[in-house]
Order: structure tokens, then C-alpha cells, then sequence
């Protein structure tokens, strides 16, 4: 909890951190509250007086963003999407990086052997095609949201694994550890109470880029129909939206999944840059 | 360095063969019967019992696992469940549609992404340089399948300048062959889709470059140029940009690798018919035979691609050592 206190702190002391953090606030209280502010049941249809299905209605007071060819409200539809949004992508960035820490840091810090096995299996990992394994592990597996997370996650700790093992190279070599060794400390307590909190801020960055990206890949996943068909998530309205064939019709459909995605992972980005800058001033623009 | 290049390419054998056990193995051991479509449950037991022996099912996993690993390294990927053809032609010329996509765009986005960080580096602290900072980080954020389905609803659809999607006009071709690539059709069917992957990919080398830059510019060496009184372009391209370049070049083959898996999206926004197109089609049709040579084909260009990054890596920086 500390860490995360001096995490907030630290990215609210550059301005476009600050900016970002906010943004980031506003989408999480989106999230959670949607589901109670949003004006209507997202799978609903939407009759008119005339008793005819609203079929791709442009926006209007009732419908903010209008309804989808089935006369679905694309607004509600909209806060409901932000919940999936941020499950899937906090759940994965977590697990990615809890791996990926625990990988590279035991890699860096024992070397020899034990570092060649993991980085060989890191290096398998890294010959995974991204977005084909999790669609055939979905195809194959069952489209759930929990699936999502699990094949998500299976092929993102393979980064995160080897920028922590580069920087516990590094820190393995520091008067600290040697200190920490003559005082009769064990491996284990010397790794997990003397380097891995120096390396926490660096895995706080991979945290941010790993949510980003989770987003991102949540939504292609969505899009390309391998989406949780119990979920409504911005990249399965952009599926319904692009396989109806009619998206030509209603820009309104198409442009709000597409808007949200691009600031909440903008403002992601931002944070962990702004967090980067911080703990390496060399990056900071003059 | 011999030894190095050897001991590396050691690696990616072992790193190949590694994925190619993965596949297998995950193939048969997920949850979900992909043979459902081929030998009906419905078929009575006998009659299931012999298509099984025909498909060489009937025999142990393991078995089963060598004879796949012998065909494979005939280049035979076995046959598809629908067309009952050689997965391997299919494959063939979804390969080259996949690079005729890949490969321009992604040197177009690293040339202008080089070029383009270089100066905004050099002009740095500017509102405008702030805006393109802000401008590249918002569309590296947006899904592409997202910017594709925007750039055919303006360019496409209101515009009509571009075809709304496929490699050639759709009946035009018959039978795909060499010939297609060479027509001004082709050229017109790619001028959207090599659009948009560029300007998402461009992102990415763009704010690379400009960070590297952004150090680089504080060395001794570009005010030691500066001194030298050389003009500011030499400094710029001759020393600033030239030294900057290192980090970028690494990261091109592994992005390159991403993309081409990465390309599932853009080719399905684009009706485009590469090895991505051909894994969802394989997918959604349960032909297993071919989503698997598809998949594996996209891994062993991916497993390449950080080989030569390594390689690459090595002749560009003559600090690194190998041991």
C-alpha cells in the first residue's frame, strides 16, 4: 500500500501524470458506477411510439449516443463496457507482472543454470505469436472472460521477466548485497528483502504498459468475435457494430468504443511514463 | 563471433522445436474435441473407430507426435479438413499477401518514425513538438482494427477513394496466382490497409527515437561536432541521429515479428487474405489442420525475427561483447 501511496504521489508531481491520473479516476468511477447510471438495459430493445423497433438512431436526448441496429442504446452499452475494460486488463497486468517479477528475479539473482533454464523457456514465451495463441486458446478452450485473463497473461510475463532480470544483474553486484551477505542473510531473504524492493519501481512501469496493452488486446479480442458472449465490452459493440454491415450508417456506433479505448490507454501510458521519468531522471525532456 | 551466431541459432532450433511440442500438445490437451467436425459424434461407434484408425488417431499420443514432427519437417502441415488439400498450398500465398503487407509498411513506419523523432527531438520543448508527442501517444492507444474501420468509413464509404477491403477485385482472380501483384488493382487494394498499419506502427519508433535522441543530444561527442563548427544538419543527421539510430534498429525485427501476428486484426478489418485471415477462417470452419499450420508459421517468422534482432544488435554496436 506504501508503494502505491509514493506511486500516486510521485506521478502527480508531473503535470502530464497529474492529467492522466485523472482521466484514469474518472473511467475507474465510470466502471464501477455504470451499471447504475446507465439510462438503459444495454441488451434492451428500444421501441418507438409506432410500436417499430429505433433502429440506428443518431443521438439524441434520450439515446446520448444513439442505438445500435437493433435498437440497442449505444451509451449504456458504452458504462457497461467500461467495467470488462479494466477486470481483464488490472487482472492480467497483475498476474503478468507477479510472474514476470518472480521470474527475473530469480533468473538475475542465481544466475548460471537456473538463469539459462528460465531464460530459454522466457525465450520460448517470446516465439508466441501474441493474439493467434489467445484466440486458439480460446477457440479451444471456451470464450470466457476468465480464459481471457489466463491466455492473456500466459504470454505477457515474457517481457516484464526480462526487464526485471536485467536490473537485478545490475543490483546484484551493489555494497548492499555484499553487506547484506557478511550479516549471514540467505539467498532468499537477500533477493526478496534487499533487491526486489529496489526493483518494485520498475515493475510498477511494466504494470502500467502491461494494462495498456491488455486493454488494447482485450478489445481486438472482442472485435475479432472471441470476445465473452456474456460480456458486453467496447471491442464486442465495435464487432456488432462492423458485422452488421451497416456501420457506414451510424458514425456514432463506431466512434465512441474506439475514443474511450484510445484516452484510457492513453492516460495508462501517461502514468507510466510520468513514473518512469521519475525514477530515471535521464529520460525527463529538457 | 562464429561461435556466437552458432550458439544462438542452436537456441532458436531448440526454441522452434520447443513451440512446435507446445502446439502439439496444446492441440489435443485443451478442452474441446477439434476432430467433432470431421468424425461426427453422431456416426455410430464402429464407423467412428475407422475413421479414427485412418487418421492415424487410434495410436498413442506420442506416436502420433513423431509422425507429426516427420511430416513437418517435409514441409508437410497435413490436410485441411474442408478442402482436403495440402494445408501447405494454401498457406503459400497467404504468406506472401501477409509480408506484401507487413514488410513495406513497417520500413515506411521505421523510416519516418526514424527521421521524424530525430527532429522532434531537435526541436524539442516546443508546442508543436508537444502536441506530436501527445498526437502519437493517443494513436499507438487506439486499437488499429479501430483506426481501420474509421480510415474505410471516410476513405471508402463517404469518399469512395479506395475499395472497402480484399486484395484484388473480388472475381477478377479466380484462382489466386503470382499474376495479381502485378496489376495497379492490387496497388489500389493496398493503399488503405498499408495506410493505416503504417501510421499505427509509426508511433512506436517515433517516441523511441525521439527519447534516444533526446540523450543522445547531451553527449559530448554532438557538442564536440557542434564545436568543430559543423553545420547543424551534419550534427543532426551525422552524429546526433546516426548514434541514436542503434536502439531503433533492435527493435525492428521483433516488432516486425509482432506485427505479423499482430496482422490478424488488420487483415480481418480489411478482408485481406494473409495468414491471420486464414487462422480466423480456419477457426471459425474448425479446420484445425490449417489454424495449426497458420499458427505455426506466424511463430516460427516471429522466433526468426528475434534472432536476427539479436544478430543485428551485435554488428551495430561493436561494445557488445560475445562470449
Amino acid at each position: 500500500m506504501r508503494i502505491l501511496k509514493s506511486f500516486i504521489a510521485a506521478v502527480w508531481d508531473v503535470p502530464s501524470g497529474r492529467v492522466a491520473l485523472v482521466v484514469l479516476g474518472v473511467f475507474a468511477a465510470l466502471a464501477i458506477l455504470g451499471p447504475w447510471i446507465a439510462p438503459f438495459d444495454p441488451m434492451a430493445r428500444t421501441y418507438g411510439a409506432d410500436g417499430r423497433l429505433v433502429r440506428l438512431a443518431g443521438p439524441s436526448a434520450d439515446h446520448w449516443l444513439g442505438t445500435t441496429l437493433m435498437g440497442r442504446d449505444i451509451a449504456s452499452q458504452m458504462l457497461y463496457g467500461a467495467r470488462p475494460a479494466f477486470l481483464v486488463g488490472g487482472m492480467t497486468a497483475i498476474g503478468t507482472v507477479l510472474i514476470g517479477l518472480n521470474i527475473g528475479l530469480i533468473a538475475g539473482y542465481f544466475g548460471g543454470r537456473v538463469d539459462a533454464i528460465l531464460m530459454r523457456i522466457t525465450d520460448i514465451f517470446l516465439g508466441l505469436p501474441f493474439l493467434p495463441f489467445i484466440i486458439v486458446v480460446l477457440a479451444m478452450s471456451g470464450r470466457s472472460i476468465w480464459t481471457i485473463i489466463f491466455a492473456m497473461t500466459i504470454v505477457m510475463w515474457r517481457s516484464t521477466a526480462r526487464v526485471i532480470r536485467a536490473q537485478v544483474l545490475s543490483l546484484r553486484e551493489m555494497p548492499f548485497v555484499a553487506a547484506a551477505r557478511t550479516t549471514g542473510a540467505s539467498d532468499w531473504a537477500i533477493l526478496y528483502r534487499e533487491i526486489a524492493p529496489n526493483v518494485l519501481p520498475l515493475a510498477l512501469v511494466s504494470t502500467a504498459f502491461a494494462l495498456a496493452w491488455a486493454i488494447i488486446t482485450e478489445a481486438s479480442i472482442g472485435f475479432l468475435g472471441f470476445g465473452d458472449p456474456n460480456v458486453i465490452s467496447w471491442g464486442s459493440i465495435l464487432y456488432d457494430a462492423y458485422a452488421s454491415q451497416v456501420m457506414y450508417r451510424a458514425p456514432w456506433w463506431v466512434v465512441p468504443p474506439g475514443i474511450a479505448i484510445m484516452i484510457l490507454v492513453s492516460a495508462v501510458y501517461f502514468i507510466g511514463r510520468a513514473y518512469e521519468q521519475v525514477i530515471n531522471p535521464r529520460l525527463r525532456a529538457i | 563471433m562464429g561461435s556466437y551466431i552458432l550458439r544462438r541459432l542452436f537456441h532458436m532450433a531448440i526454441t522452434l522445436f520447443a513451440m512446435i511440442t507446445l502446439m502439439f500438445f496444446l492441440f489435443r490437451l485443451l478442452p474441446g474435441d477439434p476432430t467433432a467436425t470431421v468424425i461426427s459424434p453422431a456416426l455410430d461407434a464402429d464407423a467412428r473407430a475407422a475413421m479414427q484408425a485412418r487418421f492415424g488417431l487410434d495410436r498413442p499420443l506420442i506416436e502420433q507426435y513423431f509422425v507429426y514432427l516427420g511430416n513437418l519437417a517435409r514441409l508437410d502441415f497435413g490436410l485441411s479438413f474442408r478442402t482436403s488439400r495440402p494445408v501447405w498450398e494454401l498457406i503459400e500465398l497467404r504468406l506472401v499477401n501477409t509480408l506484401l503487407l507487413i514488410l513495406p509498411s513497417m520500413i515506411a513506419a521505421y523510416v519516418i518514425g526514424a527521421f521524424g523523432g530525430a527532429l522532434m527531438a531537435w526541436y524539442r520543448g516546443g508546442r508543436a513538438e508537444g502536441s506530436l508527442v501527445l498526437a502519437a501517444t493517443a494513436l499507438q492507444s487506439a486499437p488499429v482494427f479501430w483506426l481501420g474501420m474509421l480510415a474505410i468509413l471516410v476513405f471508402s464509404i463517404w469518399l469512395n477513394w479506395f475499395p472497402t477491403g480484399h486484395i484484388v477485385t473480388p472475381g477478377r482472380f479466380p484462382d489466386p496466382t503470382w499474376r495479381m501483384y502485378l496489376t495497379l488493382d492490387f496497388l489500389h487494394h493496398l493503399a488503405l490497409p498499408f495506410f493505416v498499419n503504417t501510421l499505427y506502427n509509426l508511433c512506436f519508433p517515433l517516441l523511441l527515437m525521439r527519447s534516444t535522441m533526446l540523450s543522445t543530444i547531451g553527449e559530448d561527442y554532438v557538442e564536440l561536432a557542434r564545436m568543430k563548427g559543423l553545420r547543424e544538419r551534419q550534427v543532426l543527421y551525422g552524429h546526433a541521429m546516426r548514434n541514436s539510430l542503434l536502439p531503433l534498429a533492435t527493435t525492428l525485427p521483433m516488432i516486425l515479428g509482432w506485427s505479423v501476428a499482430g496482422s490478424v486484426v488488420i487483415e480481418t478489418v480489411f478482408s485481406w487474405p494473409g495468414l491471420g485471415l486464414l487462422m480466423i477462417e480456419g477457426i471459425t470452419r474448425s479446420d484445425y489442420p490449417v489454424v495449426q499450420g497458420a499458427f505455426l508459421l506466424i511463430a516460427v517468422l516471429t522466433i526468426v525475427g528475434t534472432f536476427v534482432a539479436d544478430l543485428l544488435y551485435g554488428l551495430l554496436d561493436p561494445r557488445i561483447v560475445y562470449r
